[in-house]
């Protein structure tokens, strides 16, 4: 009889999709461009992302061990933050870049406004605005051993010519993990089958860019620049792991859409007209803080609500 | 300590109700000219000298100058102080002048100064009024002054110009940028409001250091605060007055 009699508040039905089963996910997918910027880049990469997800990490627990909160690095958030922002250095970088930008992710963007859930800003990205305002000169050496020169980006924006080819394989100068569109692809295409992005923000995000690039890019509907543009810089990377970030993101459909465009819309002003060749993580940022104006503007309105009035 | 003694009058301004971390009062150059630790000294300085003598001069006035077009008055006074420092600054110390630029006109509308002479200045005697100016002044130049220190240690390595840090210090340029100018504001007082709560916690009396307004100021004994939520209407002033 006491077995029957057992009684409990809802939800009674539960899913298995716990924060830290998405976030291992999110770790896996990375884990192609993490694996191919260490092939391309070197042991420097592999050192580079080690210190920065250690860092990440280490900060989480003791900011939590100080502050007697509930240590919640098991839910790899931590890690995410950590393994997205050492994707978005340059492998030149020296390890204390890591190390500071992986302390601001977490303590200034992350804790100090409430730890997961809470913050209003991409940690990786808040933290890689941070480095390159502070360290321009580091953060844009993208000079290694297997390259040197400019990035497609930066050629495209100097109006040379670039090797499409080697831009979607990843064979260029840049960030550790944004060069190869197709490692990115794959572990966006993982996320997708998971379920656990979608195409709502990232697809409008790179159909805004694209028809913004035919609008203003001064080249009209020219296929090699308009694909280079779209393989070039953090675009894939930032389109499918940054936007979607959970908790920066608007939560309501319509205000998914609105966030897509508007991001393609910044990214397209920032590289277009903007001093510097690429604009990814600046857009992502503008758009993290317009979030709350977009739900407030895009919240549904319950059945029976408003309408006609008597 | 007497009310509205010279003394009081200066710890009120240093501490109690410092302009910048507890008033949060004159945010634009307190944000702005903080670049360096000598801008931060050099614009809290200039500000005081402004913020005694308009005080001592309104408090001087307060009885002539008719209710209803008080702040233009004030502003009057003000900005004629302000020109006379400018001029002598132009004058005297050129790179003064040159490194606060716009800024010093711009004390002017400086809210500190305006918010001094309405809540203090126009209701108290000309000694304690001078002495509240200069109170405040030096609670601006200290906090000024501290958040360039911290500003140009982190962005330059320098404080004062002398070379601080280790030679293989990489300064972090953003701190001598605007974003930076936020961060160590926000610090600064997060450090202070955790002296005070945890003064209050081991039991000592911080009702001296009222830094956490709890925005109750029906409750609040605090005098010359001018950080009331409902400004006093004519009618409560006459109530108040007889």
């Amino acid at each position: 009889m006491s077995d029957l009699m057992k009684v409990s508040s809802n939800p009674h039905i539960r899913s298995r999709v716990t924060t830290s089963n998405i976030m291992l996910a999110v770790v896996i997918a990375l884990l192609p461009a993490a694996g191919f910027g260490i092939y391309n880049f070197g042991l420097d990469a592999l050192i580079l992302i080690l210190i920065t997800v250690a860092t990440t990490v280490l900060t989480e627990y003791l900011y939590e061990l100080a502050m007697h909160k509930k240590v919640t690095v098991g839910d790899f958030s931590a890690v995410v933050t950590g393994l997205l922002l050492a994707l978005n250095l340059p492998s030149s970088a020296p390890w204390w870049i890591g190390v500071i930008g992986g302390v601001f992710a977490i303590l200034v963007v992350k804790m100090l406004f409430g730890g997961l859930g809470q913050n209003f800003m991409n940690p990786a990205l808040g933290a890689r605005c941070f480095l390159l305002i502070s360290y321009t000169s580091i953060m844009c050496n993208f000079d290694c051993d297997a390259y040197t020169g400019a990035t497609p980006l930066a050629s495209l924006k100097a109006g040379e010519s670039v090797n499409l080819l080697n831009m979607v394989i990843g064979k260029t100068g840049g960030t550790i993990g944004e060069t190869s569109m197709i490692a990115i692809v794959i572990g966006a295409c993982f996320l997708i089958l998971l379920g656990i992005i979608d195409l709502k923000i990232s697809g409008s995000y790179l159909v805004a860019f694209a028809v913004f690039l035919i609008l203003f890019g001064g080249h009209g509907f020219d296929p090699v620049f308009l694909s280079a543009h779209l393989a070039g810089g953090g675009l894939m990377l930032g389109a499918f792991f940054m936007a979607t970030d959970y908790v920066t993101r608007p939560v309501t459909k319509k205000g998914q859409y609105v966030y897509g465009v508007i991001l393609g819309i910044l990214t397209g002003i920032f590289r277009l007209f903007g001093p510097s060749a690429e604009g990814v993580s600046y857009a992502i940022i503008l758009g993290n803080l317009l979030v709350p104006l977009i739900e407030k503007a895009t919240m549904p309105r319950p059945f029976g609500k408003g309408g006609e009035k008597a | 300590m007497k009310q509205n003694s010279p003394a009081e009058r200066l710890v009120n301004g240093l501490v109690k109700e410092n302009p910048t971390f507890v008033l949060m009062l004159g945010m634009c150059p307190t944000l702005a000219v903080t670049t360096s630790a000598i801008n931060g000294l050099g614009m809290g300085l200039t500000t005081m000298v402004v913020l005694a003598l308009s005080n001592m001069f309104i408090s001087l006035l307060r009885k002539i100058i008719p209710d209803k077009v008080r702040i233009p008055a004030f502003i009057v006074i003000i900005a004629s102080f302000v020109t006379v420092v400018e001029l002598l600054l132009k004058a005297f110390i050129p790179f003064l002048y040159g490194a606060l630029g716009l800024y010093i006109p711009l004390i002017v509308v400086n809210c500190i100064i305006l918010g001094r002479a309405e809540a203090y200045a126009s209701k108290n005697g000309v000694i304690s009024s001078l002495f509240d100016g200069i109170g405040m002044g030096l609670g601006f130049t200290l906090a000024l002054t501290v958040i360039g220190a911290v500003r140009e240690l982190f962005g330059a390595g320098e404080v004062f110009g002398f070379r601080v840090m280790p030679q293989s210090y990489v300064p972090c340029s953003i701190f001598i940028l605007a974003p930076g100018a936020f961060f160590v504001l926000a610090a600064l007082t997060a450090i202070q409001n955790k002296v005070k709560l945890a003064g209050e916690r081991r039991g000592k009396d911080m009702s001296k250091i009222q830094s956490g307004c709890n925005m109750d100021c029906a409750g609040c004994g605090e005098s010359g605060c001018s950080r009331r939520l409902v400004p006093e209407s004519v009618s409560e002033k006459e109530a108040r007055n007889g």
